[in-house]
Parts: C-alpha cells; structure tokens; sequence
C-alpha cells in the first residue's frame, strides 16, 4: 500500500527546505503511480478555490504528479504557479519552478534574474528594519509592540519561504499575548505555517491549545480549527476522527480558509472518511437525514423527522455537511449509493473520482487505504442480512470475477470481518453464526483443565522451594 | 564365631516385630563396613535369607554384594537375583531411612540404581523395567510421592520403548519431592514417553515443569528439556513466542540463560510463524546436523508436517466445501492425491470432521459433532469438578500449613514492622 508518510512528505519539505538545499531534488520523486489523465480535472478552476501558497503548493504537486504524458496539464500547473510566485516575493520557489518549467513556456517564463534580485534587495533592507524595530520594542519592553514585532517577522519569514523561521517568530510571541485574540491569533500562524511544513503533529497541538481559550470562539474561527484538525487527523491516518472533525465543520467556513482548504475538500475528505470508517447508524445520522428528507415521501419525512428530534446535535451538523456536499455532487451520489446498496454504482463514482483525487495535496497517500476500505466496508454490508449468498450474484453486484470476489472474501473471513464459510463446489457463501452453547462448554473444559494444571504445578514448585530452603536452613544449622 | 554367621542368624532371628527391626537396623548399620569387606562370600548367605521376611537383612548384604565392579557375567547372576527381591520384598522395611546422610539416600536406590546399571550393560532395558516399577511403587509413601526410582525407571522405559508402562506411573500426580534433580528427570523423560505416545499437551505440562522449576543455576536437563518444548509447543499449539514462553515465576537463571543455548530452536520456531512452508523446510534442511545431535530430528520433522496440518485447518474455518486442488495449492502441497492423503490422516486423528467425495474431488467440511449433551460429556465434567475442587482443598491444607511452619513464621516475623496499626501486641518471639 503506498498510504506512507514518506511518499509526499519529503516532496514537501525539499521544496520547502529554508536552506534551499533541494534545487532540483523534487524531480527524483516522481509519483510512483502514473495517473489516467483526467480530463474533468480543470485545473484553473481547481487552482481558483485556493489563495496563497497553498495554491502554489497544490499546483506544483499537481505538474509533479500529474504523469509524464500529459505534459499539457503540467505545464498550466506550472505556468499558473509561475504566475502566482511573481505576485509574492519567494524567490527560492520562483528558481524551483523555473527550472521545472525549463523554458518550455516560452520567453516570458524564464528565469527573470532582475526581479529575483530586487526582490532579495528589498527582502535585506525590511529585515534590517524589522530587527532594528524589534530591538527597540524590546528594549523599551513594551510587550505589545513585541509581539507585534514578532508577528511581522513571521510573516516576513512566511512570505519569503522561510518556513521554520516563521514558525519560531510566531512562537515566540506566545510569552508576550495578553488577550485570548493574541492567542488565537498566534494559533491559528502557527497551524498554517506547520500545515505548510507538513508538521502535523504541531497543528494537532496548536489547534487544542486555540480551542482551550477561555472565550468563546466566533464560527469562522472555530471551522477554521475544526478543519486544521480534521486534516491533522486524515494525516496521521485517524480516518474516523478526521471525518468527524470534518463534519462538525459550520458552513460558515465558506472561502475564509482559503489558504489552507477548500469547502469541496471539507466534504470531499469528510465524506469519504466517513463511509470508510463510520458504520451504517452514524452514516446515517450524519450525513444523510436530511438529503432523504428532502428526496423521499412526506410519510417517511415524517418518520425521520421523529429521529430527527432524537439526534437533535448531528441534525444541526447534517444541516452543515449537507451544505457542503452540495459543492460535490458526486461525493453526495456515492454516499447515497453506498447507504442505498447499488455498489457497483459507487464504486464507479469512487473509480472516477481517483484520478482527481490523487493529485490532492493531502488525499493523495490515502486514497488506496480509504477506497480499500470503502470497498471491504460495502462486500461485508452486502453479505451481512444474508443467510446464504449467491457468489454468481455477488459478483456481478460488484462487477468483478467470482474468482476475485472469492479471494476477497476469503480474506475478509480471515480477517474476521464476515461471519461466513465459503462452500467452493457451488459457488455460495453461507452465513455461520457461531453456536454460543458448544463455545462456552469448550472454553469451560479448557479453563478448568489449565486451572488443574496451573495449581498442580505450583504446588510442585512451593514444594521444591520449600525442600530447597529446608535443606539450606539445615547445612546452616549444622 | 564367624561374624558373618552371626549377622545372618541375628537377620534371621530380628525380622518379625517392628522393635525388633529397629534393633536390627542398628546392627546392620554397624555392620555394614565389614559386609563391604566381604563381599564376594555374600552370594550364599543371600541363598540363606528369605527376601520376603527378612528384607531389611536381605537388602544390607544385597547392597554390600553389588557394591564395587561386576562384570557381565556377574551382572547375569545377579540381576535375577536382584529382580526377585523386589517382587517379594516387604515394603515398610525397605523404606527404613539411614541417618548417615544428608541427602536421605535409601540403601533400596542405590541397590536400584545398580540394578540398573548392570541391564544397561547387559543392553536389555526392559528387564529392569518392571521391577523397577514394582520398587518405585512400594518404595513410595503416597503416590503423590516422587522417589529416585521413577525418573530411573522412565529412563528404562524410554530406551526400552515400551512407553505405556511408562504412562502408567505419569498419570499420579507428584507433589512431594525428595530430591530436585529427580524431578527434573523425571518430568524430561516422562515428557519424552508422552511425546513417544503421541500425547502433546501431557508432554508439554511435564516440560513446563522442568524449565519453570526453581533453580538457582542453570543445569543441561532444563537445556535439554527447552529445547523439545519449543518443539512440541510448535506441534501443538502451532505458534511460540520468545517473549511469552517463560512465565514470570520460572527463575531468573531459566530466563535470562536458556534462549542462550537453544538458539536453533528459536530460529526454527520464528521461521514456523512467517507460514511458508518452504522456508522452514529449507531452514531444516540447513540445520539437520544440529538437530540430529541433539537426537531431536525427528520431533522436527513432525513440526514440519504439523505446519501442513494447520493450514488445512485453517481452510475449515473460511470454506464449507473445497476442491482437492485448491486444498493442494493453498496448502502448497504437490498434488490432490498428496492433499487427499493429509486430510484423511488428519480425519482418522480426529483433528479435523470432514467427508472426502472422491467423484467430484471435493472436501465437506463439516462442524465438531460434539453436542456436549450425551451422559459421558456429564460424568467427564462432573469428575473435572471434582478433581479440581480436591485440588483446592488440598491447596487451603498448604496454604494453612506453612502459615503454622516454624521456619515461615520466624523469617516473617523478622522482616515485619515492629509495629503494624492493627496489633499492637506482637509477639516479640517471632522478632527473632
């Protein structure tokens, strides 16, 4: 399974790396997987939702990802990134993409050594200004005007791509906040920046620390933290806490974190680590109440609607997420599918959407894992009202071989997911419950003869030790 | 007179009354010196003694007799003489205990341990079978009692290969001890006898006991008695793990030092747990040697096949119905008549419930028949109860005992608290 840390992390940092130090490095790693080109996949859309350098960031994955033979799409990736690195003043990234671009986008974007130039210029003279700034403030101890300092050196640092460095400015205002705003304030820099590093942990830690502050949150605020945890989260492979974070995300969020995520990706990612995670009751209960409110007849509306009044806190959520999966209507579809049983439909939406979703930032070394869950999540739903189950059927259900599907499904009955047995000759899967009465006499016959033995042997041994002591205590005496 | 007449006519004339045989013990045991001396003029004075009533006389000349070298045709003679004594001795009277050492060693154990000796020599084992097995069972006082004659007799029993004797005597339970060294052999070769006879999970307790026992240096009978554990763990339970194979209460010596020496072993049961047949054939194969050294070859041979055997049941856990072939590809055997051949071993041995249909090559498995409802299953769980609620009794019976034992009571009262909140009248004779 290629769902490890190593794959894209290191991509991250070396195009990151304050020292610079990785000038043509990212080209070694290649993606493993070349991906079917999507055509759906609009980049300047996709690049759109985003702001800042998360949108160079996810361009320059997409040119590295996107496969050797679609060339096309990479090199709008990159022209797009080129473009937006010019509005900023990060020339180490501004060389990186140059030399990915390699003059093949004509004389416009090449290497522009002047503006690098001036740009350095200027960076060298607001950094002496800043420090002199600083000096001062802190000479005089006036701690706002500190913290102050610290945040434009942080930000100065952010904007030239120094990433660790703007991470310790903004630390270090930590000992000169007053209010829970300055707080917050250096919480929510410090996420972006570890986001950006690919340090997760920290965003894990920054979020809780954000969240433990004494006053309340506004909403956007509070969506914002929800979301840096739920990406923390997918990160470290918690899927099932990743996809409540992500649900309990207010829709207020709208485009205020831009920076980092998009709502399509809230419930994109939310979505798809709840069906890979979540078993039928909380799917339920969190994501599609209301969309079969809306779709369904007014006497089954009325049903719901009881079950409604009972879940009172997901419905508020369910209004939210619902929000949100209306920006991806085919994540919606696949949800929809999957609760409703037609797996082979799901399946497809899910197999369409893998191309787009490889070339995600953050999705892209966990899409085999979750799809790997998602399908042995839907064979295992399949079979589990069933007494017995045509392998023939099933196969067809699933629009696989019965060879595969038997090979799946053995492992799964390994793996103790499906309580089943396989009859090979004729091709069915018998369910098999296990008979409660005969497990417990075995269990009772076999504790009771482990106790007989256990006693009898430290009977043995107290015996031993005792003739032992005995006979040390006697040449004593003697 | 000579002095040996006397001892004789004094054998013959103090063997009837229990004081008398006090008396005569003392005699004997002053005598022994100059019996030694005489040893070749002994054989007709034993024609004079009857073992049956004079058994305590009969059993000092006997000692003195065999004493010192004999060759084999002196070993012919006397090992008919030997047997016959302990077919008809009295029991109280052998089992009257010298003083003169520590080590409480019976004149009857050493008197059998030559006994032993001479069938050795004499490459008949199965001779001394039974009448060691007659002198073990008179020479104990209970049959929870372990005497040096049983580790010696299984000894017997396991070069004679005449396991069921040996079984006979495993089945009473042992939790009197004189020596520790016996019980180590006894627990290894009745582990082997049980191995020999196919039953694993007696072989294992019995093994357990060895390599978990209290010692305070490491000896090659726990060696030994490790490594064939690890085997059998393998053939039985199909899985063993370093680190949970010594429980917390072996000692520290057996933990620390015994993975030292058995390090082919460990090595063969890791390779076990990967599940690829062929590598662990390769492993064997590799270190045939090894084990053949260690006389364990063929017990890794069986380890090897019981790999085969759990895959197949494996296979009954996930199928209902499987091919002949399917079973030989999965199982990575050479073909379904091979698959065909294991699983009908495997049905005979009751270890698996399946139906072979030879016309279509498929295998049924089908469920344990056990319905643990018939009259056997009941007296089989009643007896369990019982034994086991015996067991308890005679557990509280311990526990009471040493609570009330002199040397128990003295070294806690040394280490308590002067005063506990509770008591404050502690009996200072216990602060010793």
């Amino acid at each position: 399974m290629d769902a490890d840390d190593e794959s894209s992390n290191p991509m991250i940092d070396e195009i990151y790396a304050n020292g610079g130090s990785a000038e043509g490095g990212g080209g070694e790693k290649r993606s493993r997987r070349l991906i079917i080109s999507g055509d759906q996949f609009d980049i300047e859309a996709y690049a759109s939702l985003y702001s800042g350098r998360t949108k160079i960031a996810r361009l320059l994955f997409i040119a590295d990802h996107c496969g050797g033979d679609n060339s096309a799409m990479q090199l709008e990736a990159l022209r797009m990134a080129f473009d937006e690195i010019k509005k900023g003043e990060n020339t180490q990234l501004f060389r990186e993409v140059v030399n990915k671009i390699g003059g093949r986008l004509g004389p416009d974007y090449t290497m522009d050594v002047a503006w690098c130039e001036a740009v350095d210029r200027r960076a060298e003279q607001k950094k002496e200004k800043l420090d002199n700034e600083l000096n001062a403030y802190r000479t005089n101890l006036i701690k706002e005007s500190i913290r102050m300092g610290y945040n434009d050196f942080g930000d100065f640092y952010y904007a030239h791509g120094q990433l660790g460095e703007a991470f310790k400015s903004y630390v270090r205002t930590r000992d000169y906040c007053t209010t829970s705003k300055h707080i917050i304030h250096m919480c929510m820099s410090a996420i972006l920046v570890s986001i950006e590093m690919g340090q997760f942990t920290h965003v894990a830690s920054y979020v809780s620390k954000a969240e433990q502050t004494h006053e309340a949150l506004d909403q956007i605020t509070a969506a914002k933290l929800r979301c840096a945890a739920g990406l923390a989260n997918l990160v470290s492979k918690k899927y099932k806490l990743a996809a409540r974070k992500f649900l309990e995300t207010a829709p207020e969020l709208g485009s205020h974190y831009n920076e980092v995520i998009a709502p399509q990706d809230v419930a994109t990612y939310g979505g798809l680590c709840a069906l890979a995670t979540f078993d039928r009751t909380e799917l339920k209960a969190s994501t599609l109440t209301m969309i079969m409110l809306l779709n369904d007849d007014c006497e089954i509306s009325f049903v719901f609607l009881i079950l409604i009044l009972y879940l009172q806190a997901k419905v508020i959520d369910n209004i939210n997420f619902r929000n949100f999966l209306e920006l991806v209507p085919e994540v919606r579809e696949l949800i929809n599918d999957f609760y409703s049983s037609h797996y082979a439909s799901c399946l497809e939406y899910l197999a369409n959407l893998k191309a787009n979703l490889l070339l995600d930032i953050h999705l892209h070394d966990h899409v085999e894992t979750l799809y790997d869950q998602i399908r042995h999540k839907a064979l295992i739903q399949y079979t589990l009202p069933f007494v017995s189950v045509d392998l023939q059927m099933m196969a067809s259900a699933f629009k696989t071989t019965i060879t595969g599907l038997e090979k799946e499904l053995v492992a799964l009955i390994t793996d103790n997911q499906i309580q089943a047995r396989v009859d090979s000759h004729n091709k069915i899967l018998y369910a098999r419950h296990a008979d409660q009465r005969n497990a417990t006499f075995q269990r009772v016959l076999e504790t009771g003869r482990v106790f007989d033995r256990d006693v009898r042997s430290m009977l043995l041994r107290t015996n031993l030790i005792k003739y032992d002591y005995n006979a040390r205590s006697l040449s004593r005496k003697l | 007179m000579d002095p040996l007449e006397a001892l004789v006519a004094q054998i013959q004339g103090l063997s009837s009354t229990p004081g008398d045989i006090a008396r005569l013990h003392i005699i004997l045991k002053q005598a022994d010196d100059s019996l030694r001396a005489e040893s070749t003029r002994l054989s007709p004075v034993l024609g004079q003694l009857a073992p049956s009533e004079h058994s305590l006389g009969f059993l000092y000349v006997l000692d003195a007799f065999t004493s010192g070298q004999i060759s084999k045709q002196q070993a012919e003679t006397s090992v008919p003489i030997i047997t016959g004594f302990i077919n008809a001795c009295n029991a109280e009277q052998i089992r009257l205990a010298p003083e003169k050492c520590i080590n409480l060693c019976y004149p009857i154990v050493l008197v059998c341990k030559r006994l032993k000796d001479q069938v050795m020599m004499l490459e008949a084992p199965i001779r001394g079978a039974g009448p060691l097995l007659t002198a073990a069972r008179k020479l104990q006082l209970s049959t929870e009692h372990l005497t040096p004659l049983h580790s010696d007799f299984l000894m017997l029993c396991v070069l004679a290969k005449c396991y069921k004797t040996g079984l006979s005597i495993l089945e009473d339970d042992i939790f009197e001890v004189d020596q520790p060294r016996d019980l180590f052999l006894y627990c290894y070769y009745g582990g082997m006898i049980c191995i020999g006879l196919k039953r694993f999970q007696k072989a294992l307790d019995l093994l357990h006991n060895v390599v978990t026992a209290p010692m305070s240096t490491l000896n090659a009978i726990a060696v030994e008695a490790y490594k064939k554990y690890i085997l059998v763990s393998l053939i039985h339970h199909g899985q063993w793990q370093l680190s949970t194979s010594l429980p917390k209460y072996a000692s520290s010596v057996a933990q620390r030092s015994l993975k030292n020496f058995c390090q082919p072993y460990i090595e063969l049961a890791s390779s076990y747990g990967t599940e690829k047949i062929a590598e662990l054939e390769a492993y064997v194969q590799t270190n045939t040697e090894k084990f053949e050294n260690d006389n364990n070859l063929g017990l890794v041979k069986q380890v090897v096949l019981s790999m085969y055997k759990r895959n197949i049941q494996r296979l009954t856990q996930t199928y209902l119905t499987l091919s002949l072939q399917d079973i030989a590809n999965t199982v990575q055997l050479n073909s379904p008549k091979e698959a065909e051949m294991h699983v009908l071993q495997m049905i005979q041995d009751g270890e698996i419930y399946a139906t072979i249909n030879q016309r279509d090559g498929m295998v049924r498995f089908l469920e344990d028949p056990e319905q643990y409802k018939t009259c056997e299953m009941i007296e089989n769980i009643d007896s369990s109860i019982q034994r086991i609620m015996a067991l308890s009794r005679k557990l509280s019976a311990m526990d009471e005992q040493i609570s009330c034992d002199q040397l128990y009571l003295s070294k806690v009262g040394r280490e308590r608290q002067r005063y506990d909140f509770d008591d404050f009248d502690v009996p200072t004779k216990f602060n010793i």
